[in-house]
């Protein structure tokens, strides 16, 4: 029966001692614990919270790096392939050129030609004349003197003769 | 080679243990009286005024403890037990009974001066026995100290033993001193380890501690109160729990100043429990009355007309702290009364056959106390689990908060089918 019977002593001390002890304890020792476990949660989880974000801002970054590179690989190609249109383009039109001053070239030549042939047969034939009638006039001077008849015949001749 | 270290371990131990149980049978017997296995376990889980530490042959060695004593016939008494010499004397007009209780006792002229303070109430259930008609001798007593003639009851009593209220600082009390000096130590110093270097995860000591500090905050605390609530508990889960574990423990330690009995002392437990009590019954809502004047879900003919079901709750109310209190007495007690019954063996066997047969019995007697120091081991961490796990439920069965439309739905429904 002593053994379930509470003396009165240890209940005292307990109960004081106890309450004591959860108010101290409670104070120094749980809140200060507790806090700096919670805190030490809350920025584990911070962490990985960051850890997350930047690993999908790098796979971001990842992806706009890839994409702007995909743009300046298309840009080098469309200007790559623009000079070469632009080359081929100025090719093709300096061989025009190039070919239509030929022509040109020819074409002005080729007048200066026919106008000097003009000239020079032009030249000869005035040339031819004058000869001819120095050599009539030579040959008249010998043969005939002084016979418009003979003159007459001369200069037809002349006329008749295949210069051209 | 290790294995025959272990064997010569095993020699020192039972030589010691030996050497303790002679001091003890001579101590427990005096010269030739037989050993008594239920005064020599009661002497161990009980309480007492010295914490006794060994005896050799002749010789106590204790440790000697405050009296502090009130008493309404001589006030306040002060003084070191060692002035009882361990029992066998008186001081201050204050003795020690034969069950260790600390009395004081009148005679002579002390006895006659004292008996017209003592009420007639008082004399009368001091000198007979409960349930007993008074012989005739001591109805002419009784007749006698109302009648005042106090010289004459003095003559025939010759000595009077009332019962003070002693608030002495005793094995148990400073066992718990002790205990709770323990733990401010650790956690005090654990806080401030924790202040000191936040971002450091624990290590060593601390590491050992802080499982078992988010256990009881998230799987007994959250778990049974709830995240909203169980914050304002948590203190107390926590206090309660380690104080427990830490004198559980504590009362594993053969030597002093472990080995008291503290959580097997009724009072200690009465206490614990007392705290949830009134933190459950504080922190009750209209709900939880609600819920034990008119239990949803039961019959209406088990609460009226005979209100069966609101006295059976009523009572549970005070049945569960009470339960937690003989749960953790009772279980720590009965691991005491156990490891010194398989103690007592030894000394039961040498008495009765011989100092052989004890040295005989002694191996198998520590193989078992081994194995239950093992098992005690484990329930000193149950207990104190199960009290906290408890507590926790039963503050949290007071605090829950409800769906009130819903819980009211439910019971109408019941109501209308029956």
């Amino acid at each position: 029966m002593q053994l379930v019977t509470p003396g009165i002593g240890l209940l005292f001390w307990m109960l004081v001692s106890f309450s004591i002890v959860l108010v101290i304890l409670k104070k120094f020792a749980w809140q200060p614990i507790l806090k700096v476990i919670k805190d030490r949660e809350d920025s584990i989880q911070h962490s990985l919270d960051a850890a997350k974000r930047v690993k999908e801002e790098m796979a971001q970054l990842q992806q706009d790096n890839e994409r702007i590179l995909a743009e300046a690989r298309k840009e080098r190609e469309g200007i790559l392939k623009e000079a070469r249109d632009a080359k081929a383009r100025i090719l093709a039109e300096a061989k025009e050129k190039a070919t239509e001053e030929s022509h040109k070239l020819l074409e002005s030549a080729r007048s200066l030609i026919a106008s000097e042939k003009a000239a020079a047969v032009k030249e000869i034939r005035n040339q031819v004349v004058s000869l001819s009638v120095e050599i009539a006039q030579k040959v008249l001077q010998e043969q005939l003197k002084g016979s418009s008849a003979q003159q007459q015949l001369a200069e037809k001749f002349v006329k008749d003769l295949p210069l051209n | 080679m290790s294995q025959k270290s272990k064997t010569r371990f095993m020699g020192v131990l039972l030589a010691v243990l030996s050497l303790f149980s002679a001091g003890q049978a001579q101590a427990s017997g005096g010269s030739s009286e037989p050993f008594v296995p239920g005064d020599f376990i009661f002497d161990h889980i009980g309480d007492a005024h010295e914490w006794h530490i060994l005896t050799w042959g002749e010789t106590h060695v204790s440790l000697p403890l405050p009296v502090i004593a009130y008493s309404e016939y001589s006030g306040l008494h002060v003084f070191m037990s060692s002035h009882f010499h361990h029992g066998h004397e008186s001081h201050d007009g204050l003795g020690l009974r034969e069950d260790g209780k600390l009395v004081e006792v009148f005679e002579g002229q002390e006895l006659v001066e004292v008996l017209p303070r003592v009420g007639p109430e008082l004399f009368r259930s001091m000198v007979t026995t409960e349930g007993q008609e008074p012989d005739a001798a001591t109805v002419e007593l009784i007749a006698s100290f109302e009648a005042g003639e106090y010289e004459k009851v003095a003559a025939q009593v010759s000595s009077f033993e009332i019962l003070p209220y002693d608030f002495s600082i005793t094995k148990n009390v400073l066992a718990l001193f002790v205990s709770i000096g323990l733990m401010m130590w650790l956690f005090i110093g654990m806080a401030r380890r924790y202040q000191a270097a936040p971002d450091k995860a624990p290590t060593g000591f601390w590491n050992l501690l802080e499982p078992l500090v988010l256990f009881i905050r998230d799987d007994i605390g959250e778990a049974s109160i709830g995240k909203a609530k169980s914050h304002k508990y948590v203190y107390f889960l926590l206090t309660v729990f380690f104080f427990i574990f830490i004198n559980n423990l504590l009362g594993l330690v053969p030597i002093i100043p472990g080995g008291a009995n503290v959580t097997g002392n009724i009072a200690v437990p009465l206490v614990l429990a007392l705290f949830t009590f009134v933190i459950t019954t504080f922190s009750s809502n209209k709900h939880y009355w609600m819920h034990i004047i008119n239990t949803p879900g039961v019959p209406w003919w088990l609460k009226f007309p005979i209100p069966l079901m609101p006295v059976v709750e009523i009572m549970g109310v005070f049945i569960k702290p009470f339960v937690l209190m003989i749960r953790l007495f009772a279980n720590i007690t009965a691991g005491h009364i156990v490891l010194l019954g398989f103690f007592g063996l030894i000394f039961i066997f040498g008495d009765k056959f011989g100092p052989g047969a004890g040295y005989g019995v002694a191996p198998v007697s520590v193989a078992f106390t081994v194995f239950l120091y093992f098992l005690k081991f484990l329930v000193a961490f149950i207990q104190a689990y199960v009290f906290t796990l408890l507590s926790a439920l039963y503050i949290g069965m007071a605090s829950e908060e409800h769906e009130h439309h819903g819980e009211h739905e439910h019971g109408e429904n019941l109501a209308h089918t029956h």
